[in-house]
């Protein structure tokens, strides 16, 4: 039997810096080591599937927010933008601001007060008394309780699309179209990437809705109304954004 | 039951020739991270084949204009352009965005931190499939009428905007902008997911500085992926307005376009492109060298048989080179007429990039030095990749110089400088990478170690030979993007034998690749087999009994003696043990 040779101490490879601080304590002190978040994932408790979607979530918002953000910084940049004229050296700026459309004010309200269902449905599907029933099987009071939320933040939803359609129908009728200004070019690509965005939302919530039909598991509906309820309230804020840009950056 | 389609289950084998022999293949829809891989390795390999022949179209057009080609016949000058944007797009996109992140990252970065799957399989397949259709709609702009794109594949406007520009300028440019945003989603797609997976997939002790470089280096790639892209999506929709609904973001008034002057358009403005398409497009350039850092630490690490020297400093400086590549986007624009102040603000900031990317050198020779070192191929490319990132990074310090960038800009230095250090370093990162986890690419195979010796000595100095004299026709002042240099201006002419010189060489670096494909199919078939753990390396993709639970007791790198056995290396999930002395 060869056994290596006994190493001085110093050329030892476990010295504390090299690549991390070493073990973690245990996170829960005298339950035995019956902590979920030990557990290898995939069997980290009932809220690990939620958590990783709103990690998800998250993320796909910041990527939102920066294509608005890269578009609306085009547009201020755009504001500054005009022909010079080379014969007299008289530089023209070419932007005419848009009269934004009355009806965007009640397009905002309807937003807005969508907001607060989609708040109340997503409050009822973590409701505890009303999950554990639906747990053992005690009808579906989650669904009762949800339901009427998410339809009207669905209806609310449709309604400020049409009202947007309502707005581009206008301008349309004043002969405002895509290529008349450069204010109304972002005018239309700003609320039309802003619609296109918040039908994702609708289709999510609508799945939401339909999932406790489809007898999906409650897990599952809960993480389609919460994820789809805060993208909601961020679809939210970004329409104030692009809002406020079109009312005071003119 | 195991059952292949479920990833939850198909590794629930007790050996890796189990396991991987049970894997679905690749040409199914398949929402196993390793199948993925694979897809998108194969992926990044169409696409480099197709980019690798069109460099070489364009290298012979430029040495022999007048040359009748089978098939293809004389390269006209807009067919050259057209090669030329399709080179750099098929390069850029499909191939150095693609194999090191997605192709890598998806064939072990989960088994690396521990976790079986990643945190959305689904979501990970549908961004593959994306990639395909994107690469298709892509590669269909060369067959259409009118030919590739011939903007390049920085796509600047008005060339870009205007329909009526060229043969390529219309459907060809159409599918570029098309087959980008799709691009642009899928990548966006994989960015959250790799993320996701990265933060809340990790196994217990698996804490943020336990994590090999490599997955550090996918992270914060993922994280410039998922806001570099979302602003190039910006950028092409933009452009496309302004090519299809009459508006003038980037197009100005007063445009002469083959002699008509253009109408419909006024006040635009071209670098408001190049803004938002550099703001993605130097990230983008650390998108595609980041996962070869990371990469390249592990070899070195594995194979001098030694701990990375300074794992935290290379941690901070890949989130640095990661923060400051945001901030630099004007470098790429000293001559296109914005403010000089801006100039040297940007100037500044990127010459502030070469302290990290400093440290990162300094890291890896420190690691090499003093290392029992194992010459093994993917040592050779990793050596090589230090080599060309060293070469390829002290050209950016001279090209950020505002003064001496206004000569060099248009010239083959910059071809020089970014074949060297994104083009080459890169793919000698990608070469590595294949050679080390050959074995998790084709089950339980390792490639040929005479062949891959081969292949290494024929790339390295066809590397060189190609692109270290561009260098100089640059300084000469040879513009890049021209089709022709034989029968132009005088000074041109005699620098004709050097582009031949380079010529030949691309076409030996491209016969040196042959033997990468050849070793490629002749290893995946009858290869050595691997046996478990073939490096001896420490991180956990090598790990073979998945039904355990994974706990992580050590660092990415503890290479070292060990008193308690003959292995110097102890494997991340190892209990830990204790010295009797």
């Amino acid at each position: 039997m060869s056994k290596p040779a006994i190493l001085p101490p110093h050329t030892t490879h476990t010295e504390p810096k090299i690549g991390g601080r070493g073990p973690k304590p245990p996170a829960s002190v005298g339950l035995g080591g019956d902590d979920w978040r030990n557990n290898p994932p995939g069997r980290r408790g009932p809220r690990e599937r939620l958590k990783r979607f709103r990690v998800a979530l998250s993320l796909v918002l910041i990527s939102v927010f920066v294509l608005f953000i890269g578009l609306t910084s085009a547009y201020v940049v755009r504001q500054g933008g005009g022909t010079l004229d080379t014969n007299t050296g008289v530089f023209t700026r070419d932007w005419k601001p848009v009269a934004v459309p009355q009806i965007l004010w009640l397009n905002t309200l309807l937003l807005l007060l969508s907001s607060f269902t989609i708040e109340f449905a997503r409050r009822q599907v973590f409701r505890e008394p009303q999950v554990t029933e639906e747990w053992f099987g005690l009808g579906t009071p989650t669904r009762r309780a949800s339901l009427p939320w998410l339809g009207s933040t669905l209806i609310l939803g449709f309604g400020f699309l049409a009202g947007q359609f309502v707005a581009w129908r206008e301008l349309n009728a004043q002969g405002i179209f895509m290529a008349t200004n450069p204010s109304s070019s972002f005018f239309f690509i700003l609320t039309g990437a802003h619609a296109l965005h918040l039908f994702g939302g609708i289709i999510v919530l609508t799945w939401a809705a339909m999932a406790s039909f489809l007898n999906r598991p409650l897990e599952s509906r809960q993480i389609a109304t919460d994820c789809g309820a805060w993208y909601w309230h961020a679809m939210g804020v970004l329409w104030l954004y692009i809002f406020a840009l079109f009312l005071f950056v003119k | 039951m195991a059952s292949p389609r479920n990833p939850l289950h198909a590794a629930d084998h007790s050996s890796a020739t189990n396991a991987q022999a049970g894997y679905p293949s690749v040409f199914s829809f398949s929402t196993h991270h390793r199948v993925i891989g694979r897809q998108y390795f194969f992926l990044s390999l169409a696409a480099v084949l197709i980019g690798i022949v069109l460099s070489l179209l364009m290298r012979l057009h430029i040495v022999w204009p007048q040359a009748p080609l089978p098939f293809l016949g004389q390269i006209k000058p807009e067919q050259y352009l057209a090669y030329m944007t399709m080179h750099g797009t098929l390069m850029v996109f499909f191939v150095l965005s693609v194999a090191p992140q997605n192709a890598f990252g998806n064939l072990v970065l989960p088994e690396q931190i521990g976790a079986r799957v990643m945190a959305f399989p689904r979501l990970n397949m549908l961004s593959f499939w994306t990639t395909l259709i994107s690469f298709f709609v892509m590669v269909s702009a060369l067959f259409v009428t009118g030919g590739g794109s011939m903007s390049g594949w920085t796509q600047y406007p008005p060339l870009s905007a205007t329909i009526s520009a060229g043969a390529g300028q219309g459907l060809g440019t159409d599918l570029w902008i098309v087959s980008i945003a799709i691009f642009c989603v899928a990548s966006l797609m994989s960015a959250v997911n790799f993320i996701t997976t990265i933060l809340r997939g990790r196994a217990e002790g698996m804490s943020l500085m336990r994590m090999p470089l490599t997955v550090w280096s996918w992270f914060v790639t993922a994280m410039l992926t998922l806001l570099a892209f979302s602003v190039l999506l910006a950028a092409a929709l933009l452009l496309f307005s302004d090519r299809h609904w009459g508006t003038s973001f980037y197009l100005p008034a007063g445009l002469v376009v083959n002699g008509a002057a253009m109408a419909g358009h006024s006040g635009g403005s071209p670098l408001l492109w190049q803004h938002l398409f550099w703001f993605f497009g130097h990230p983008e350039v650390y998108i595609a060298i980041l996962p070869g850092m990371g990469v390249t630490s592990h070899m070195l690490s594995t194979f001098s048989r030694k701990p990375v020297y300074g794992y935290r400093s290379m941690v901070y400086s890949l989130l640095a080179i990661g923060v400051l590549g945001f901030m630099v986007w004007g470098h790429h624009m000293f001559v296109a007429g914005i403010s000089p102040y801006a100039v040297m603000a940007f100037s500044t900031l990127t010459m502030v990039i070469a302290v990290p990317s400093s440290v990162k050198v300094i890291n890896w020779l420190g690691t090499l030095r003093g290392g029992r070192i194992r010459f093994t191929i993917p040592l050779l490319f990793s050596v090589g990749f230090v080599s060309l990132f060293i070469t390829g990074g002290l050209s950016g310090p001279i090209l950020a110089q505002p003064a001496v960038d206004m000569y060099l800009h248009d010239t083959y230095f910059v071809v020089a400088h970014f074949h060297m250090i994104m083009g080459m370093a890169a793919v000698f990162a990608i070469f590595a990478a294949t050679y080390f986890w050959f074995p998790l690419l084709f089950p339980d195979r390792i490639m040929n170690e005479q062949l891959g010796r081969a292949h290494f000595w024929f790339t390295f100095i066809g590397a060189y030979a190609t692109f270290m004299p561009m260098h100089f026709l640059g300084l000469a002042g040879n513009p890049r993007q021209y089709s022709q240099i034989v029968g132009s201006a005088e000074y041109l002419q005699k620098l004709l034998p050097i582009h031949v010189f380079i010529t030949i060489s691309a076409f030996v670096l491209a016969s040196a690749q042959l033997i990468f494909i050849y070793n490629l199919i002749y290893s995946a078939l009858r290869g050595k087999f691997s046996g478990t753990n073939p490096w001896e390396s420490t991180t956990l993709e090598w790990e073979q009994d998945r039904r355990q639970r994974i706990r992580v007791h050590h660092g990415p790198y503890e290479f070292g003696p060990r008193e308690d056995s003959r292995r110097d290396y102890t494997v991340q999930s190892e209990p830990p043990y204790t010295y009797k002395s």
